[in-house]
């Protein structure tokens, strides 16, 4: 049995200890803003926060979060969060949208460690996100307006 | 274009053209929504036509004929809709319609289905007439309650109003009413001189959804008591079972069946965990007896062995033979291998089975062609197709792979719950490796290239040869395989071009702009090549052969003035240009380059000019081209499925099978050349030119053409 938060709320999970967090989150909890894209930690579509990091939740075997706080798309809140989806939306980012969740989870926590990122930050932080729409020019976009709606 | 054949491959649903007017949506008995998903309609929407519901909120829904997998129909047809309707676009709302192939047919193929870059093209006038049809009930059924002319109300942002008696409404408030007016025969559409939201930057409809996780895609819908699916693919293409175990599979916790079906092993389970480990608890022989054994390196000689062979004639100006032939020329040659290239969207290939109790299915999908999807389910679930209702997902990608004749996917995963009791909902899915692995690639094609170039400079001669698979399946000609390079924009008196069909097991399919993908990058790496032989500036020398094609003409020049071509370039860097057209549009490019890290080109700007008639909504299109950039550069960067010796897939991850990233897109600007032409489609036509551009740069800054795709393979080969 583990024991993890989910959004805030304690949760229990009893299944097979080796089952990813990824599959937890969307089969045992119906949480299914979290993707899957490819299982290896290559995509970034199942980014969550894992104790306030970005974590690949399906590389992340469920008996290693024991008494993690974990949250996702649906939970996710704070300035940094209001501030990236408020410039996700006036840019319109997302094309078929599927790996939002995931770059969003990924641009939350880069704001949340850099204020204020350069290019070469926001590289660092958001080349594990794939976007197979190839939205990055507007996820770089979006994430300096998210950036310069924080200051001040 | 040729997508548009697809009509010819199918019996008797040659649908009527024009609009379907006041077919009110027959009422379907849906089964209880599952989790997560937006059933289509809604009771207390009032349906004007099949294509426009008014709800009593005055919210205006639009049945989008198209799926919504990130190209922007939803947000491009509502914008037609609520031109003519005068709606105000706060009030705009859209989803899928359901599956009917006549009276949601794409008019370009005769059937219901996406593809070809067709979405606005094809519902341009359909769509506007669909919301002058709904605005004129609306406006006889103000004039009726409010007992005016209909003639003396007007409506504008969502308000009908009666000036002379002070009367105005919303149009939920008439709703009800408008629909059972009889609509009018010939709606009056609007002089484009008159249009308010046509050609503005409005937001998307289905942004919210997806930045908030509430977007439901199909591997989102989680019925209860689901069951998921998977099955093990064989690792060559034409491989069948010899034998397999599963007792370490069904000692899995959460596994509850394995069988074996057309496609593999299936894996039945309570959780996706469980299915997939149990997959791989697997033991499968295969027969590779009729399988492709050949590798991909085989198949290029074999490939190149047919070029001096006489092939299919796709055109033939003038006398090529004949011109090659005159004195004093210089002649060049090129020979160009393409890969075969995955699609690889985001979402892999799924679908969800939900037995109703009269025994009818539905089937939740990414459904790209959702008529032929339910015709295929039917046959398998031994069902008449009315018992079978294909319900349209959005889909997280597509680039083609979901648009397949005869619906295979869809044949294996309706053959995985057919095999079941059906007394549980059942989820199939591919994972990534399935989804790499799968086939269904844009072929693998080979090039070779001859051109002649006179005393003056001038290029007197062009041969094309086109080696690959058949898309199309066909035996002659296929118009995919020479698409862009039969119709050369360039004048060059002696021309010949043909194509010879491959017979593989390795399944093809269109990917992102189809034949373009390959003739685009060989016609302009080639001719580009020429006027670096010449000496001829690559804009300058195009345009001075485009004398005929002022369309091609015009992006050019807009996208070299963009990119203020001729200025001085910073150093370590050169710069290279593309023009193609696709799906009619006009797409011209210039990359600035460099040699980057890995020592492959490392992309810092593209300059995009598009023209593609009437922009409809600029912001969408904007997003089609950067988003055609980068799809199109990853693919001629970095990747390449290729068969090992043996004929065993190579790739099977995004570890392998390598996707562009944010640290390698390059800064995009686009520009829309104003126009006043019928629109046409952006989905695609932003991809063919940025890999020869990209190849045009790279051959200038450092001297070696590119003969062979993905490009970082040459460099670090």
């Amino acid at each position: 049995m583990v024991t993890f938060t989910l959004n805030g709320q304690e949760r229990t999970f009893d299944g097979d200890p080796d089952t990813p967090l990824l599959w937890v989150i969307r089969d045992f909890e119906k949480l299914t803003g979290t993707k899957y894209g490819c299982g290896v930690a290559q995509c970034g579509a199942c980014t969550v926060h894992l104790d306030g990091m970005p974590r690949r939740s399906c590389v992340t075997p469920i008996a290693t979060i024991e008494g993690s706080e974990v949250v996702t798309i649906e939970g996710v809140s704070g300035t940094e969060a209001d501030a990236v989806k408020t410039a996700w939306t006036g840019l319109d980012v997302p094309q078929c949208g599927y790996c939002q969740s995931g770059q969003i989870m990924s641009a939350v926590a880069l704001l949340q460690m850099i204020p204020k990122p350069t290019d070469a930050d926001i590289d660092g932080a958001m080349a594990g996100n794939i976007c197979r729409c190839a939205t990055y020019h507007r996820i770089r976009a979006a994430i300096h307006n998210a950036a310069s709606s924080m200051e001040g | 274009m040729t997508i548009q054949d697809i009509k010819a491959t199918r019996r008797g649903f040659l649908a009527g053209s024009g609009l379907v007017i006041g077919v009110a949506i027959a009422p379907k008995m849906l089964p209880a929504a599952p989790t997560g998903v937006h059933a289509g309609g809604d009771a207390a929407l009032a349906p004007m036509n099949a294509f426009v519901k008014i709800g009593t909120d005055d919210t205006v829904t639009v049945l989008a004929k198209h799926i919504e997998f990130g190209q922007g129909p939803f947000t491009g047809l509502a914008t037609l809709v609520a031109e003519e309707l005068d709606a105000d676009w706060s009030q705009m709302r859209a989803v899928h319609s359901p599956t009917d192939n006549k009276v949601y047919a794409n008019l370009m193929f005769g059937l219901q289905g996406t593809g070809g870059s067709s979405s606005i093209a094809n519902s341009y006038e359909q769509m506007r007439k669909a919301g002058a049809t709904a605005r004129a009930m609306l406006v006889a059924a103000a004039a009726e309650d409010w007992k005016v002319p209909a003639s003396e109300i007007t409506v504008q942002k969502g308000r009908i109003k009666h000036a002379a008696s002070g009367k105005e409404s919303g149009f939920g408030a008439f709703a009800e009413k408008a629909a059972r007016q009889t609509p009018p025969a010939e709606p009056k559409l609007k002089d484009p001189r008159d249009f308010v939201l046509i050609g503005t930057e409005l937001p998307k409809l289905d942004t919210h959804g997806k930045i908030n996780g509430t977007a439901i895609f199909t591997l989102d819908i989680t019925p209860d008591n689901l069951l998921i699916a998977v099955v093990a693919h064989p690792e060559h293409f034409g491989a069948t079972v010899k034998s397999f175990d599963d007792a370490e599979a069904r000692k899995v916790q959460g596994v509850v069946d394995v069988k074996q079906v057309p496609a593999g092993i299936a894996v039945y389970a309570d959780n996706t965990f469980a299915a997939l480990k149990g997959r791989d608890a697997l033991s499968i022989e295969w027969d590779l007896s009729k399988a492709e054994t050949r590798s991909s390196e085989e198949l290029s000689a074999d490939y190149r062995k047919l070029f001096g062979e006489k092939g299919l004639e796709a055109a033939n100006n003038g006398n090529v033979d004949e011109a090659f032939k005159a004195p004093g020329l210089q002649t060049v040659e090129a020979e160009i291998v393409f890969p075969f290239l995955a699609h690889a969207p985001m979402e892999p290939l799924d679908a969800v089975f939900i037995k109703a109790d009269d025994g009818s299915v539905d089937i939740y999908n990414g459904a790209q062609f959702p008529g032929m999807d339910q015709e295929v389910a039917a046959k398998i679930l031994g069902l008449d197709e009315t018992k079978v209702r294909v319900n349209t997902q959005l889909a997280g990608g597509s680039f083609g792979r979901k648009a397949q004749f005869g619906s295979p996917y869809i044949q294996e995963a309706a053959a995985v719950y057919a095999a079941t009791d059906r007394s549980r909902p059942l989820k199939h899915m591919w994972t990534r490796e399935d989804d790499i692995r799968g086939g269904y690639y844009r072929p693998m094609y080979a090039h070779r290239m001859r051109g002649a170039i006179n005393a003056q400079g001038q290029i007197t001669a062009w041969e094309q040869v086109i080696v690959g698979q058949s898309i199309m399946g066909k035996a002659d000609l296929d118009s995919t395989s020479v698409e862009g390079a039969s119709n050369l924009p360039y004048t060059i008196p002696n021309l010949r071009v043909s194509a010879h069909n491959v017979q593989l097991s390795v399944p093809p399919l269109w990917w992102r702009s189809v034949g373009h993908t390959h003739t685009g990058f060989a016609v302009e790496t080639f001719v580009d090549e020429l006027f670096q032989k010449i000496g001829k500036d690559p804009v300058e020398g195009r345009l001075a052969l485009l004398g005929e094609k002022p369309r091609h003409a015009g992006v050019l020049r807009k996208a070299a003035e963009m990119a203020n071509w001729g200025s001085p370039v910073p150093e370590g860097r050169a710069r290279g240009v593309a023009v193609v057209e696709s799906f009619g549009t006009f797409v011209g490019q210039v990359v600035e380059v460099s040699v980057g890290p890995e020592g492959a080109p490392r992309v810092h700007k593209v300059w995009v000019a598009v023209d593609c008639g009437v922009a409809v909504n600029p912001n969408v299109i904007k997003a089609q081209m950067e988003g055609g950039v980068g799809y199109g550069l990853g693919a001629v960067l970095f990747d390449a499925v290729t068969l090992a010796k043996g004929g065993k897939i190579v790739q099977s991850n995004f570890h392998d099978y390598r996707s562009i990233r944010i640290n390698e897109m390059p800064d995009v600007a686009v520009e829309i050349i104003k126009s006043s032409e019928k629109p046409t489609g952006v989905g695609e036509p932003g991809v063919p030119p940025v890999g020869p551009a990209v190849a045009n740069a790279w051959r200038r800054l450092t001297g070696a053409p590119v003969r062979q795709l993905p490009i970082v393979n040459i460099v670090s080969a």
